[in-house]
């Protein structure tokens, strides 16, 4: 693997440990399993990018695609809790309305980027090659949003969100509006992911309106696979391996597309990425099948 | 305390299955009383439990707490002024969380929650006092997974987290059914401990005749959705369990052979 695909994969990775975060705290903590990132991605992209060659700022740009993506979580829960949409599906009907949205916010199926002043611009202008400006930036996003998430979990509200995914029933019983924290819940992940699209766009130099086909898949990649690596009951350590493993997911991918012995080509991601997910799902629950064989023979 | 008026509910309303689970109760439960309820199966306990909970809400009739009515709250607003424990241990417990964890979103139940963080010295020195009145050791272990501990340990742990902040009302749900009959005597000790030092008001459903008796100081009966028997004071002092058993099977007459044994 040359250092140019180490560079990308390392970037690709950092953007998208956002959305790992984002997918922790509705897969993991919610129990929600929230497909409407497929959506929300690429709509913190179309605003920002929108809002960019409409003379924004770019920090600025970023910040509102954020704030527009929880609205997208908030559609998903509105779904869920009011229609009484199974969750899955009410993640499904976002992201499919999104698509048509992202349309018609960008008015046009992309945007280019290149030559605008990004985020990445001021890192760039203080002597960072144009190379590493990416990773330095991200890196402080990602250690920011990761403390961020902790410390809320932390919080009297972050526990009653807890208690809300691990035991409605009792939650209810001890006064939490289980609804609520997953109005609220879905509404942090949401406005990770497109914070991470908008962040993503700017680095690719385009925003597209299919850049969020298998985000939901990426995402799972990184927290199954990260808390599969690092097995912890402590949220930060599980917050840590969610970030981890979207990165060694992507140089795990590198890896694989750059081996000329395997053979395998770009065209190829997608089926490398499901066998990636295939074997992190099944690690756990090979170990836990272990365990009872050897109590078993006890 | 708790007043329920003309309370009744039916199941399956216009159905062959109809069943009026609970018709026209009306019952009057003091500050500090610890009422015990019995009854067969299908008498209508859980059900009352259920409406007093929030988990269902009735066809007629009211319920007031301290003369509030919340007949129509749902379960996470009526938990401010009243708590429940489960039959189930995995119920009223987050298994994956550690004990001052669980302590924690209790707390929340009579206090704001807000955004600082949940686990402070304050609760901490809270917990401690609190568990060490189980005797169970649970004090020194904080930050252990509940999952790690036993059914009655989780229970009497379930017990500490009912009771805590301004709790009323206590509704204890066949709490220790599902423990084994030593864990079930140390839970149901310290739930007449813990429940008289705080003086909290307590309805506890039970299968035991011996337990509506030996704890409490009222004792009800509930046979097809209406209350049979209804006794505290001198009456019930006197009142053994061969009394209140042959009761309750010339009430049910035939239909309870099969039960004899788990009333013994």
């Amino acid at each position: 693997m040359s250092l140019y695909a180490f560079i990308g994969a390392l970037e690709t990775g950092l953007a998208f440990a956002l959305v790992a975060l984002g997918a922790y705290l509705t897969f993991r903590v919610l129990d929600f399993p929230d497909l409407t990132v497929e959506g929300s991605f690429p709509l913190g992209a179309a605003v920002a990018a929108k809002l960019m060659v409409s003379g924004f700022d770019a920090w600025t740009a970023t910040l509102i695609a954020a704030l527009v993506g929880s609205l997208a979580g908030f559609a998903t829960a509105f779904l869920n809790l009011k229609l009484r949409i199974l969750h899955i599906l009410a993640g499904i009907l976002t992201a499919i309305a999104l698509y048509s949205v992202n349309l018609r916010i960008m008015g046009r199926p992309n945007i280019g980027l290149i030559n605008m002043t990004t985020v990445y611009t001021p890192f760039e202008r203080l002597g960072i090659p144009s190379l590493y400006a990416p990773i330095v930036l991200l890196t402080i996003v990602v250690v920011v949003a990761k403390i961020l998430v902790d410390l809320f979990l932390g919080t009297g509200f972050g526990l009653a969100m807890r208690a809300a995914g691990a035991n409605p029933r009792m939650a209810q019983a001890n006064g939490i509006q289980v609804g609520r924290m997953i109005v609220i819940g879905l509404g942090m992940a949401n406005g990770l992911t497109a914070l991470s699209g908008a962040l993503f766009a700017q680095m690719l130099g385009a925003a597209d309106v299919s850049m969020g086909i298998g985000v939901i898949v990426v995402a799972l990649a990184a927290v199954i696979g990260g808390t599969a690596l690092m097995p912890s009951r402590i949220v930060y350590m599980l917050t840590l391996a969610c970030v981890l493993g979207s990165i060694l997911y992507r140089i795990a991918l590198a890896l694989a597309l750059s081996s000329d012995a395997i053979g395998l080509t770009a065209s190829d991601v997608n089926v490398v990425t499901a066998v990636l997910v295939a074997i992190a799902l099944w690690v756990p629950v090979r170990r836990s099948a272990f365990g009872r064989q050897r109590s078993a023979l006890k | 305390m708790i007043r329920v008026e003309n309370l009744g509910i039916i199941f399956n309303r216009g159905t062959a299955l109809e069943n009026r689970a609970l018709h026209d109760i009306n019952l009057s439960i003091a500050a500090a009383e610890f009422v015990t309820v019995i009854g067969s199966n299908g008498a209508g306990k859980s059900t009352l439990l259920n409406l007093l909970a929030g988990e269902m809400s009735p066809g007629s009739g009211r319920i007031l707490i301290d003369d509030i009515e919340l007949t129509t709250w749902p379960v996470y607003r009526r938990s401010r002024l009243l708590a429940r424990m489960f039959q189930d241990p995995r119920v009223g417990i987050c298994e994956d969380m550690s004990i001052i964890e669980n302590i924690a979103i209790a707390s929340g139940r009579t206090a704001p929650r807000g955004f600082h963080f949940a686990i402070t010295n304050e609760l901490r020195q809270m917990a401690v006092d609190r568990l060490s009145m189980l005797n169970l050791g649970l004090e020194k272990r904080l930050h252990d997974r509940v999952a790690l501990l036993s059914g009655g340990q989780r229970q009497a742990l379930a017990l500490v987290m009912a009771t805590l902040g301004s709790t009323k009302v206590l509704l204890l749900d066949e709490h220790t059914a599902a423990l084994d009959p030593a864990a079930a005597e140390v839970v149901m000790d310290l739930t007449r401990t813990i429940v008289g030092k705080f003086g909290i008001t307590t309805v506890m459903v039970t299968h035991s005749m011996r337990q509506a008796l030996e704890f409490g100081s009222r004792t009800i009966m509930l046979h097809h959705g209406q209350i049979i028997l209804d006794i505290s004071g001198a009456d019930r002092a006197s009142t053994s369990v061969d009394q209140l058993v042959k009761m309750f099977q010339r009430k049910e007459g035939a239909e309870i052979s099969d039960d004899n044994l788990l009333l013994a």
